[in-house]
């Protein structure tokens, strides 16, 4: 899972625009949130809406070269929610809460803003993190005294690996594209997923999939005259890194009505849009499963889109993190790869990028920052720019690689390990499909909201219905109305959430995006919570 | 027919300019032979494990208790790892929020950010404050950040040294800015001399270029000279008088080789030199655990430290750190270890002296065999590697080889490492992928082959040198093994 930022004070932005730093075709949208500060600031600065008195007085001297007014403005431009003003009062809380817990009508906070399964219990699969142990200190392996510690094809795993790594070196720069023996192993895991071969070549290991987003955006925007088709809602990375490289985000809407369903003609009228304003579109982003909105395409769908990138000439950018969750039964994850090729298309038809990552499926490891990305259908002179660009970097954290590697092949039935695995995976996948359905169920339950169910991903995305009263008390608070909501949330009931705007929304809806990861016996607390907040809110602000 | 998405020529301009010759064309060919059974000596790129050093015990210990934290309920844990080391595993995991499998702070775990700042301050006898120190995936991660806020468009320039680490020409390419050269001088032993800078500024600005950053790389990168106190007042004064931000890359500083001029931090001379610089200069400075006696590499973890500069500012380059997330947890934990090592007393001191001392003392020995294998060589003059891990031979090539080059469609340095390449499988870097004065040629080489391996090595040199310059040469037609 992701974080993502409360989006840039509008106050920065009218002040970065009223110096003329920059014209862009601003399809940033403006935040009426308060501005973003590092957590060691005052909490005075927070609650400030005007931002003159707040510049200290070393940011004025435009003379220094590190200024606000002197940095990039794409760097100002750019907006990506990690940690806004909502994530700011909660640690605040959270400190005040060792010494004041009688202040509370709560106890803990309890953070549903970020998917970061393991900081909230969920537990890594056993197998993945014995091979990476033994990995890390090679003389584990040595040690009869060890058999007993580590399961038997652990063991045989991490020598295979090993033996794969020139001079077993696991604290040496790899290839730039990642370790080859590696990336046979994953393009085996892409083929028996698909049914379709992989090439190991077409293979590029990054620090988690984010940073093969930045190349990608890196290679395809060369001005803001490059546009990206992004959903709304999305996950902010996209429009993050579309800004930081001075693109244009072409933003086609999601619609909430059909389950977040993708309409190849919105598709069209977006494309024909932006191409009436001189924008060369480039590449069209689709994650799959959705974030934040969970939904699962069909194959229909799918085929449909591929037949559109195909026929405007655009890349196809396919996020798949979250092809590990899925919780309905009527819906399957399909990789674009084995749609493309199931439709008879090849290298020749479709330009496609695929991203997977070590942070989300069943094994949650954010913090291992380890991820892939499969590129098909280019040229090989194109190919060795992308080679270029990952060599500047000189290689991914090692440690990542054998990861993606593991989820990719993970224990066989047979294996010493399976019969665990397989319980460690199928638990956390049914906990989470159970919370989801929960989650979901209680929210469609509070007055004035109705929500989606989440087909995949870690996210629920509900519609606030906000009564006119509520909106106008936003309005006095200067805020956006999801999040002054989410602000009384929080200060109600301990519980963290990300307003809409953090994600877009269709302009005068509000939305909020909670995770579904909260262990299972926290679960019906903070229903509960939930639930007398949203009455005593509607109380206080129906119409 | 209009151009798809992905056809070269619609491609990004500022991909297709940037180049990274680390892991260019003479790698790349290296690579090649390699495939086809040739056996080759990677000494294109400071990668220590890869040529045979060990990784050091403890933190190895460490980070594996922390990969499988199961391990530490074993009663039988005591007998596989020291105590010490079960100890700071646990330490280290519960400064995380969920272990390594958890996203951190953007800006890295704060209490290893704060191990960090001890680390800066027990060095240099002054404060450093945690908030302004970011972990990243590798340095060079960190490089990108900063430069992606100082670089504008094409009229900002960034002073970067000649020959310098091509991460800096490539970053700035891709970032579409301006490189500024300032050379170092050979016959100086690759010392700085301000009034270059001052004439590279002066001509910068004669083109409309607006600059606005100086990258210092101490020790140096290819060249390995280390700054001596006098040369860094210096700079400091220089990027004060010049409303510069000075870019402290300090990767190598515990790679020293000679007794003369011992590694000092930019942010110490800075603030023994007090107002008004003290509190006017902006620095970022630039450390990894890559490079040192570690050779992490594989691992990706480094930081920058933020002097002077304004809380804004800050919070701006904590949002494009928040971009990227968050580091990776390990590299993180390995940083941790690096700044607050095993001390006198803990049950692996002995150990992690032992062999610490033995890499650092290999590659000071290293050094001089490689410069004086060097020197020894007619054509080959070569400055004594003072510090970081390279060697950088000046190789005075005659104009038969020079026309050869031309033929083959070669820069002549490139010319010559190929042919070295293919002749004893030894991969280097030509000295135009690190930039060089014009018609003066060089190539980088590694001291990191291992001890027993280098007088071969050198040999493998000398012998192909000496049939080159036979075979190009004038008057060097007799063999000096």
């Amino acid at each position: 899972m992701r974080r993502f930022v409360i989006g840039q004070a509008k106050n920065l932005i009218d002040q970065s625009r009223r110096r003329q730093l920059h014209h862009h075709k601003n399809l940033s949208f403006v935040s009426l949130i308060p501005p973003f500060s590092a957590p060691s600031d005052s909490s005075s600065r927070h609650l400030s809406s005007s931002s003159s008195s707040d510049m200290s007085a070393s940011d004025s001297s435009s003379s220094l070269p590190v200024t606000l007014d002197t940095i990039n403005p794409k760097v100002i431009k750019c907006e990506y929610a990690v940690r806004g003003e909502i994530v700011n009062i909660a640690q605040k809380l959270q400190e005040d809460l060792k010494t004041n817990k009688d202040a509370y009508p709560f106890d803990e906070i309890i953070y549903c803003n970020i998917g970061n399964p393991q900081s909230l219990g969920q537990q890594p699969i056993t197998f993945f993190r014995e091979v990476l142990a033994l990995c890390s200190y090679t003389a584990l392996l040595d040690e009869s005294a060890t058999h007993g510690l580590f399961s038997s094809d652990s063991i045989e795993r991490a020598w295979k690996i090993l033996d794969q790594i020139p001079g077993r070196a696991t604290g040496a720069y790899s290839h730039s594209q990642g370790i080859k023996g590696l990336r046979d192993a994953i393009a085996d895991g892409i083929e028996a997923r698909d049914g379709f071969p992989a090439d190991p070549n077409d293979i590029f290991m990054t620090d988690g999939a984010s940073p093969g987003v930045h190349m990608m955006m890196q290679l395809l925007i060369t001005s803001e005259k490059d546009g990206i088709l992004c959903p709304i809602p999305q996950y902010p990375l996209y429009s993050a890194s579309i800004a930081l490289h001075g693109g244009t985000l072409v933003p086609y809407y999601l619609d909430e009505a059909s389950g977040w369903g993708l309409e190849i003609s919105e598709l069209k009228k977006q494309l024909e849009d932006a191409r009436s304003k001189g924008i060369t579109v480039r590449a069209l982003a689709v994650i799959n499963p959705g974030n934040p909105t969970g939904q699962v395409l069909s194959e229909e769908n799918q085929r449909d889109v591929v037949n559109f990138c195909k026929q405007e000439g655009l890349v196809l950018l396919a996020d798949e993190v979250y092809q590990e969750n899925v919780y309905v039964p009527d819906k399957k994850f399909h990789s674009f790869k084995k749609v493309a090729r199931s439709m008879g298309y090849g290298e020749k038809d479709l330009a496609l990028v695929s991203f997977q990552s070590v942070s989300k499926g069943y094994y949650g490891e954010c913090g291992k920052r380890g991820g892939y990305m499969e590129v098909t259908g280019f040229t090989s002179d194109v190919r060795e720019q992308i080679y270029k660009m990952a060599s500047v970097n000189l290689c991914s954290n090692i440690s990542g690689q054998i990861l993606a590697s593991l989820i990719m092949s993970p224990p066989k039935p047979g294996d010493d390990s399976y019969e665990s695995y397989i319980a460690e995976k199928d638990g956390i996948l049914s906990s989470l499909a159970r919370r989801a359905k929960t989650l979901e169920e209680a929210l469609n339950k509070l007055e004035g909201v109705t929500c989606n169910r989440a087909e995949g991903a870690m996210y629920l995305f509900p519609c606030l219905h906000l009564p006119q009263k509520a909106i106008a008390a936003a309005e006095a608070e200067k805020t956006a109305p999801d999040n002054f909501y989410c602000k009384r949330l929080l200060k109600a009931t301990g519980i963290v959430v990300v307003p809409g705007s953090g994600f877009r929304q269709v302009p005068g809806t509000w939305h909020f995006r909670c995770t579904i990861l909260p262990q299972e016996d926290k679960i019906p607390a903070i229903v509960d919570r939930l639930t007398a907040f949203h009455q005593s809110f509607m109380d206080e602000f129906r119409d | 027919m209009s151009l798809k998405a992905l056809d070269y020529e619609s491609l990004n301009e500022n991909v297709k300019n940037c180049q990274y010759a680390v892991r260019g064309e003479l790698y790349l060919r290296a690579s090649e032979l390699q495939k086809e059974g040739k056996k080759i000596i990677f000494t294109n790129v400071g990668n220590p494990h890869a040529l045979g050093q060990k990784p050091l015990t403890f933190p190895r210990q460490v980070v594996a208790l922390c990969q499988a934290p199961f391990l530490l309920d074993d009663p039988n844990i005591g007998m596989i790892f020291p105590a010490d080391a079960i100890a700071r595993a646990k330490h280290y995991l519960s400064l995380t929020s969920g272990g390594l499998g958890a996203y951190s702070d953007s800006r890295g775990i704060p209490g290893v950010r704060k191990e960090v700042a001890e680390f800066i301050e027990r060095r240099d006898g002054y404060p450093s404050d945690p908030e302004l120190i970011f972990l990243t995936d590798g340095a060079s991660k960190g490089v990108m950040q900063i430069l992606n806020c100082v670089i504008r468009g094409q009229k900002d320039g960034i002073l970067v040294p000649v020959p310098q680490y091509p991460l800096y020409s490539a970053t700035i390419s891709l970032l579409g800015g301006t490189l500024v050269p300032y050379y170092l001088e050979e016959s100086e032993n690759w010392g700085l001399d301000v009034n270059n800078l001052r004439q590279s500024v002066a001509q910068a600005r004669s083109q409309g270029i607006t600059v606005r950053a100086m990258v210092i790389i101490n020790p140096g990168n290819p060249t390995g000279q280390c700054l001596s106190e006098a040369n860094l007042r210096e700079i400091l004064r220089f990027c004060c008088d010049e409303r510069l931000v000075l870019l402290g890359d300090e990767v190598y500083q515990q790679n020293i080789y000679q007794d003369e001029r011992p590694f000092i931090s930019s942010k110490k001379v800075l603030m023994d030199m007090g107002a008004p610089f003290s509190k006017e200069v902006q620095l970022i400075s630039f450390h990894t655990v890559s490079k040192g006696y570690w050779g992490e590499c594989g691992q990706r973890g480094g930081y920058f430290e933020m002097t002077n500069i304004p809380p804004r500012t800050v919070e701006e380059i904590y949002k494009v750190a928040s971009i990227a997330l968050s580091p990776n947890v390990s590299a993180q934990i390995f940083m941790g270890l690096m700044v607050s090592p095993p001390k006198p007393g803990d049950i692996s001191y002995d150990q992690f002296v032992r062999e610490s001392k033995g890499i650092l003392e290999s590659l000071r020995r290293r050094a001089r065999m490689m410069t004086d294998g060097f020197n020894s060589c007619k054509n080959v003059v070569c400055n004594f590697t003072e510090g970081a891990m390279y060697s950088f031979p000046q190789i005075k090539l005659p104009s038969k080889a020079i026309e050869a080059a031309k033929q083959a469609g070669k820069v002549p340095d490139v010319f010559y490492c190929l042919k070295l390449l293919e002749a004893t499988g030894i991969s280097t870097v030509p000295g135009s992928g690190f930039g060089q004065k014009e018609g003066v040629f060089h190539l980088r080489t590694t001291i990191l082959p291992a001890e027993e391996e280098m007088p071969e090595i050198m040999d493998s040199f000398k012998k192909f040198n000496d049939e080159f310059m036979s075979q190009y040469g004038d008057n060097f037609g007799y063999s000096r093994m």
